[in-house]
This record gives C-alpha cells, sequence and structure tokens, in this order.
C-alpha cells in the first residue's frame, strides 16, 4: 500500500470514528462490558479506563431533531451543545447513551448542572462536584476527594476494584494519546503547515470513539509520521511555497458548528494552524506526572489545570495565550462561541482585550447549532481573511 | 477597459463603472428584488445598452448577493470594498466607517486606508435599514418622512425593545395609547443610532473622524443623531450609498 493510501485510510478511519463507535459500543455492551458516558474534558478517563470500562462522549453536535425536541422541557435561549445532548438523550437518538451503564457528569457551567438535574430521571448518572476555583491551595484537595468519591462510586456499583497499578496504566496509555495530540499540532507550526485544521479537528474528535485505544495511538502514530515525511517532500496539504494566513481557533462547542465555521475557514483559504480552548494545546503539553506515588494526586492535579472558562479566574487560559500565537507564528485569531455560552462569550472578550494590546487582529464569532446564519458568518470570517491578508 | 463593482444588498444594488483614469463613469441603484440572478442579468443587459460589452469590463462583485453574478471576475467582502471605497469618497486615511445598510450594519475601522478592525451585528435585524423600514411602514410614512418627524419630537420617548418584532408591536401600543407619530419616530430613530454606537464601542478606533455611508446616509437627522451620540460630527457624502459598488470598482482595477 502506497503512503498515500495509507493515510488517507487511516484520516477517513478517524473522520468515521463516530458512526463505527455506536457499533463497537452495541457489541462492548452485548458481551457486558461496561460503557460510561460522559459530556467533558473534566470526565476523568484515567479512572473510567483503569478498570477496562469504555468512555464515550454523549455530547450533542446536530440540531435536528435533538434540539427542537429539548426546547419542549429546556429553555430556547441555552447553549446548543446542552440541548442538544438532552434532546438526544430524551428523544433516544443517542446511541452511546443508550448503552451507557451510567452518565458522568461535572458541576461545570450553570446549563449543564441543571441539565444533569433533569438527566438524573433519564438515566442513572454520577455528577461529580468540581470546583470553580483552579487555585491548587485553595481547590485540589477537595477535588481529589470528589474523584475518590467517584471511583468508589464504580467500584461499588460495577463490583470492580480499582487498584494503583490500574490507574498507572490507563495515565499511562492517556498520556501518550495527549503527548499525541500535542505532536499533532506541531504540524500547525510548520509553513506551510503539514496538516489542516479540518484534519486535527476530525483527530480530535476520534480520541473520544476510537475505543480501542491500542489501535488509535498506532494509527495516530502513522498519521503523524506519514504527515511530517509528506511536508519534507513537499507533499502536504498545501504547496511548497504557498503561505496561507495563520489562524488559532478558540472557543468551546465548536464540533456541531465545524462546516459554518471551521471549514469555512479553510475553504476561504486561511490555514487554522492550532485550536486554543479545553481541547486546544495547552492541556495537552503537560502529561500526567506519573512518578507520583499517589496516581489519584496525579490525575486530580493535571484534571484542575483543564483551562476551562467555567473556571474563575481562569489564568491559565490567558497567561499561556500570546505564547500560543507566538509559538504557531499566528497571523490572526478567530473566537467562536455558540449562543448562550456565558462563560466563553465573556472570556472572549478578555482575549480580545490581550490580541489588541499585542496586536494580533481577532475577530469573534457567535454562533448556533441552527442553521441561518452561514452567509453572515461566512462574511464576517472572509472580511477577516482578507484583511490579514492585505497587512 | 472600464471597472465595474455591483455591491449587491439586501434592498438595493449598487453599480459603479470606472474609466481609464478612475473617473466615474456611470452609476445606478436598482432594486435587488427577489432574484439576485435576474437582477445581475439586468444590470449586463443595461450597460450593453450603454456600449459597454462583456469584453470591456473588470468585475468586482460585494455585498451578499456577490456570488450571484455569474460574469463578476472576483468576489470581495461588503467589508473590504466599502473601506475601500470610503478611503476614496472621503479622502482620509485613518477613519472609522459606519455603513447602515438594508440587513446589516457594519463599523469599519480604518487605518493607513487599510481595513484594520470591523464589526457586524448579528443575525438580527435591529439597528438596520430594515428595522427602519419596517417602523416607517407601522406608522405609514416612507422613512424620509419618518425622520424629518423624529426632528420636531417635543418629548423624545424610548423604544425599549431590542427585536425588531417586539419593537414593531411596542410601537402599536405607543399609537393606542395617544403618543404622537414624531415622538414614536423619535423613539425609532433613537433605538438605531444607540444600537450603532454601542457597535462603535466595541472599535477602539484612536480618532474621532467618523464617516456614514449605506441607503441612510443623506438622511440629516440620522446624521445628527449619530454625531451627537458619538460626540464627534458624523459626515457623509451624497455618493455614499455607492461607497461598496466604488470599492468593488477600485479592486477590480487590480484585476489583470
Ligand atoms: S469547555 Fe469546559 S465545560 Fe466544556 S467540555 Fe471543555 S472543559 Fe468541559
Ligand atoms: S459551550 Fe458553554 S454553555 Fe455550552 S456546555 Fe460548554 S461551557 Fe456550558
Amino acid at each position: 500500500m502506497s503512503k498515500e493510501q495509507e493515510l488517507s485510510e487511516i484520516m477517513d478511519e478517524f473522520a468515521n470514528a463516530k458512526k463505527n463507535a455506536s457499533i463497537f459500543v452495541k457489541n462492548a455492551s452485548e458481551n457486558g462490558d461496561i460503557v460510561i458516558g460522559s459530556f467533558c474534558q473534566y470526565a476523568p478517563m484515567e479512572i473510567i479506563n483503569a478498570p477496562g470500562f469504555y468512555n464515550v462522549l454523549l455530547c450533542g453536535f446536530n440540531y435536528d431533531p435533538p434540539i427542537p425536541l429539548a426546547e419542549t422541557e429546556l429553555p430556547a435561549n441555552l447553549c446548543p451543545l446542552i440541548k442538544s445532548s438532552y434532546g438526544n438523550i430524551l428523544g433516544k437518538t443517542c446511541p452511546f447513551a443508550f448503552y451507557s451503564d451510567i452518565i458522568v457528569g461535572e458541576t461545570t457551567c450553570d446549563g449543564k448542572k441543571k441539565m444533569y438535574e433533569m438527566l438524573g430521571k433519564l438515566k442513572d448518572m454520577h455528577v461529580i462536584h468540581l470546583p470553580n476555583v483552579p487555585d491548587k491551595e485553595r481547590s485540589l484537595s477537595s477535588w481529589q476527594a470528589e474523584l475518590e468519591l467517584f471511583k468508589d462510586a464504580l467500584e461499588k456499583r460495577f463490583n470492580v476494584t480499582i487498584t494503583d497499578e490500574d490507574l498507572r496504566k490507563s495515565i499511562h496509555t492517556l498520556n501518550i494519546e495527549r503527548s499525541q495530540t500535542a505532536r499533532m499540532y506541531e504540524l500547525g507550526k510548520y509553513d506551510p503547515p503539514a496538516m489542516t485544521g479540518l484534519q486535527m479537528r476530525s483527530v480530535l474528535t476520534a480520541e473520544y470513539f476510537m475505543l480501542d485505544k491500542k489501535n488509535k495511538i498506532e494509527k495516530t502514530e502513522r498519521m503523524l509520521q506519514i504527515m511530517e515525511e509528506n511536508w519534507k517532500e513537499g507533499k502536504g496539504p498545501y504547496k511548497k511555497d504557498e503561505h496561507p494566513v495563520r489562524i488559532l481557533v478558540s472557543g468551546a462547542g465548536l464540533d456541531g458548528v465545524i462546516d459554518k465555521t471551521i471549514k469555512t475557514i479553510e475553504d476561504l483559504g486561511a490555514a487554522i494552524v492550532c485550536y486554543e480552548g479545553c481541547c486546544g494545546i495547552l492541556n495537552m503539553r503537560r502529561p500526567i506526572d506519573e512518578s507520583d506515588p499517589d496516581p489519584m494526586h496525579a490525575i486530580a492535579d493535571k484534571y484542575l489545570e483543564v483551562p476551562c472558562a467555567v473556571m474563575s479566574p481562569n489564568t491559565r487560559r490567558f497567561e499561556q495565550f500570546m505564547d500560543t500565537v507566538k509559538e504557531w507564528n499566528v497571523d490572526g485569531v478567530i473566537s467562536i462561541t455558540v449562543h448562550a455560552c456565558d462563560p466563553f462569550d465573556i472570556e472572549s472578550k478578555k482575549l480580545e482585550d490581550i490580541c489588541e494590546e499585542n496586536e494580533v487582529p481577532f475577530l469573534h464569532v457567535r454562533t448556533d447549532y441552527a442553521p441561518g446564519d452561514e452567509g453572515q458568518l461566512r462574511t464576517r470570517i472572509e472580511a477577516f481573511i482578507e484583511m490579514l491578508e492585505n497587512r | 477597459m472600464y471597472y465595474l463593482g455591483i455591491d449587491m444588498g439586501s434592498t438595493s444594488t449598487k453599480v459603479i463603472v470606472l474609466n481609464e483614469n478612475k473617473e466615474i463613469h456611470y452609476k445606478k441603484v436598482v432594486p435587488t428584488g427577489w432574484n439576485c440572478l435576474d437582477t445581475a442579468n439586468g444590470i449586463l443587459e443595461e450597460l450593453k445598452n450603454n456600449g459597454i460589452e462583456r469584453d470591456d469590463f473588470k468585475c468586482v462583485a460585494t455585498g451578499y448577493g456577490r456570488i450571484s453574478v455569474p460574469y463578476m471576475d472576483k468576489t470581495i467582502t461588503e467589508i473590504s470594498c466599502h473601506g475601500k471605497g470610503a478611503c476614496y469618497l472621503f479622502n482620509e486615511k485613518n477613519f472609522t466607517v459606519i455603513d447602515i445598510g438594508g440587513q446589516d450594519t457594519k463599523v469599519i475601522e480604518i487605518e493607513n486606508g487599510a481595513v484594520k478592525n470591523f464589526n457586524m451585528n448579528d443575525k438580527c435585524s435591529a439597528g438596520t435599514g430594515k428595522f427602519l423600514e419596517i417602523m416607517a411602514n407601522t406608522l405609514g410614512v416612507d422613512i424620509n418622512s419618518l425622520c424629518e418627524l423624529a426632528r420636531s419630537s417635543k418629548n423624545h420617548i424610548s423604544i425599549s425593545s431590542m427585536c425588531t418584532v417586539f419593537a414593531e408591536s411596542e410601537v402599536v401600543s405607543l399609537i393606542g395609547r395617544g403618543t404622537s407619530k414624531e415622538d414614536i419616530a423619535y423613539g425609532v430613530v433613537d433605538s438605531i443610532t444607540n444600537k450603532v454606537r454601542g457597535q462603535m464601542g466595541k472599535i477602539t478606533g484612536t480618532n474621532n473622524v467618523v464617516r456614514l455611508t449605506g441607503g441612510l446616509c443623506e438622511i440629516p437627522f440620522i446624521l445628527d443623531s449619530l454625531s451627537e451620540k458619538l460626540g464627534t460630527e458624523v459626515k457623509s457624502d451624497p455618493l455614499g450609498r455607492y461607497a461598496g459598488a466604488l470599492g468593488a470598482s477600485l479592486f477590480a482595477c487590480n484585476i489583470k
């Protein structure tokens, strides 16, 4: 098989990960394997994977049918991710929720917290109390205690024992995945980039749906290798002498608006070189400390560092933001937030201020899963790219 | 060679043709209507009647219907075109352009003759020409008279609803309560210029030279109300509504 063919097969596997995962999960569940549904970067995957349980992402990314259905119970003026997730479970259109033995949530934003309370009536839930202040002195011990409670709950409910050894193994595996994601972002550093932002997105999504981790890690390794080689041979996604405008995308809830935002940005000739936000580069750079004698402490310590806007103050995000802009040689920042997401919408203004101070062009677009704003979004993004190209 | 700029907005389509010396050779405004393609072809016909054949010009299309002009050589967004056109029109290099269009309102900050930052209203029509049009209809007058009525208002009221649909019912209930047309008209204009001021706030320009373009730019009371809100004299130009088309035609000059 030629390298091109191999790469295209790997990329197809990533792109179809979600589709294929439903069959995988169905079989696993029928085999007696335990499936845990989750919504967020704060769900401690290491703990879930340690006893061999599967973790699936339940975030809804589609508008119809879940959102109109969810709006029969939830306010219309709520973040689409929350409505879509709830609607998919309410209407039984999410196979992953269907096969989940329990669902784990964290007390992140208000909309999610309240939605979990309603979800508790439809499915078994375990809600982890996430502190809002990411200061380790004030929050780490209570956060670790919450994670211990979660571990105990899993042990009791499924009659298993989760040993430190199990935890260490899953920490190790997921650290490999983290470092691979960080390496993937490195490909965006090249000039021209060795990978497109749309490709990165599909690998990020696959992270949640390629449940055979060994396979996922092997495929990602090959992908990174081939892309690197291709770039050296001048066969990357861009021609050698092409220098597309370099964009850093920031925000949350993006998976439901990929076509109108991410894809539009790249269709218009710009290159997304890196992402910033909960699954962005910042969170991937530091692995979980494998030398920590207490693996639960190591996990808690790392997860408190997720740079999410539900934290107050979310200092880590802002401290490192300009480093990312400089390292990736970014020409402009596009912050994408979804309708009614107050935490990220408000933080977007802070990013704008930082950009202004450093003379980095900045665009904030608000959108929704609902269709209808494609034209306006496109105009805004296109004008921003024209502006960058003329600089 | 001629250079054609077409700015196909949601309400009207503006056409500018420049000659070799970058002077305006021809200009026209036509309603966009339902079918952008028909409008575009109508313009081509019209040019033919004026002795300009397809091979005689380069064309840049802009505005929301920009992709529906089958004979364009290139599309450029209205932000860039308005910026370019306004620089030419007002002979300025560092200033802020406000464009109140039919479906959206843009604020564009220009530095050294290039777009430095911009801002567009969201999906909804509050603060746009459409809002004014709907309110004028409700009051049974045209847009120009609405703005003149507003000038003679004695009791300044404000319309609190941001959304056009709610604002309309607010206006209907004001009429029902016997509020004078002048006062309601004032409230309507005030609501638009307030919205624009809010949008301006997001653009932190370093100077206070402000120019208005778009369909409403010739209405004196709009300029007055904006000047008052922004604390600086907002000026326009009789060709202000052509700013986008003009910018497009100037970009067309660069097409090889
Ligand atoms: S943005 Fe925050 S709340 Fe949303 S998934 Fe990421 S970490 Fe969780
Ligand atoms: S996108 Fe915003 S509002 Fe929606 S779930 Fe995430 S943090 Fe909450």
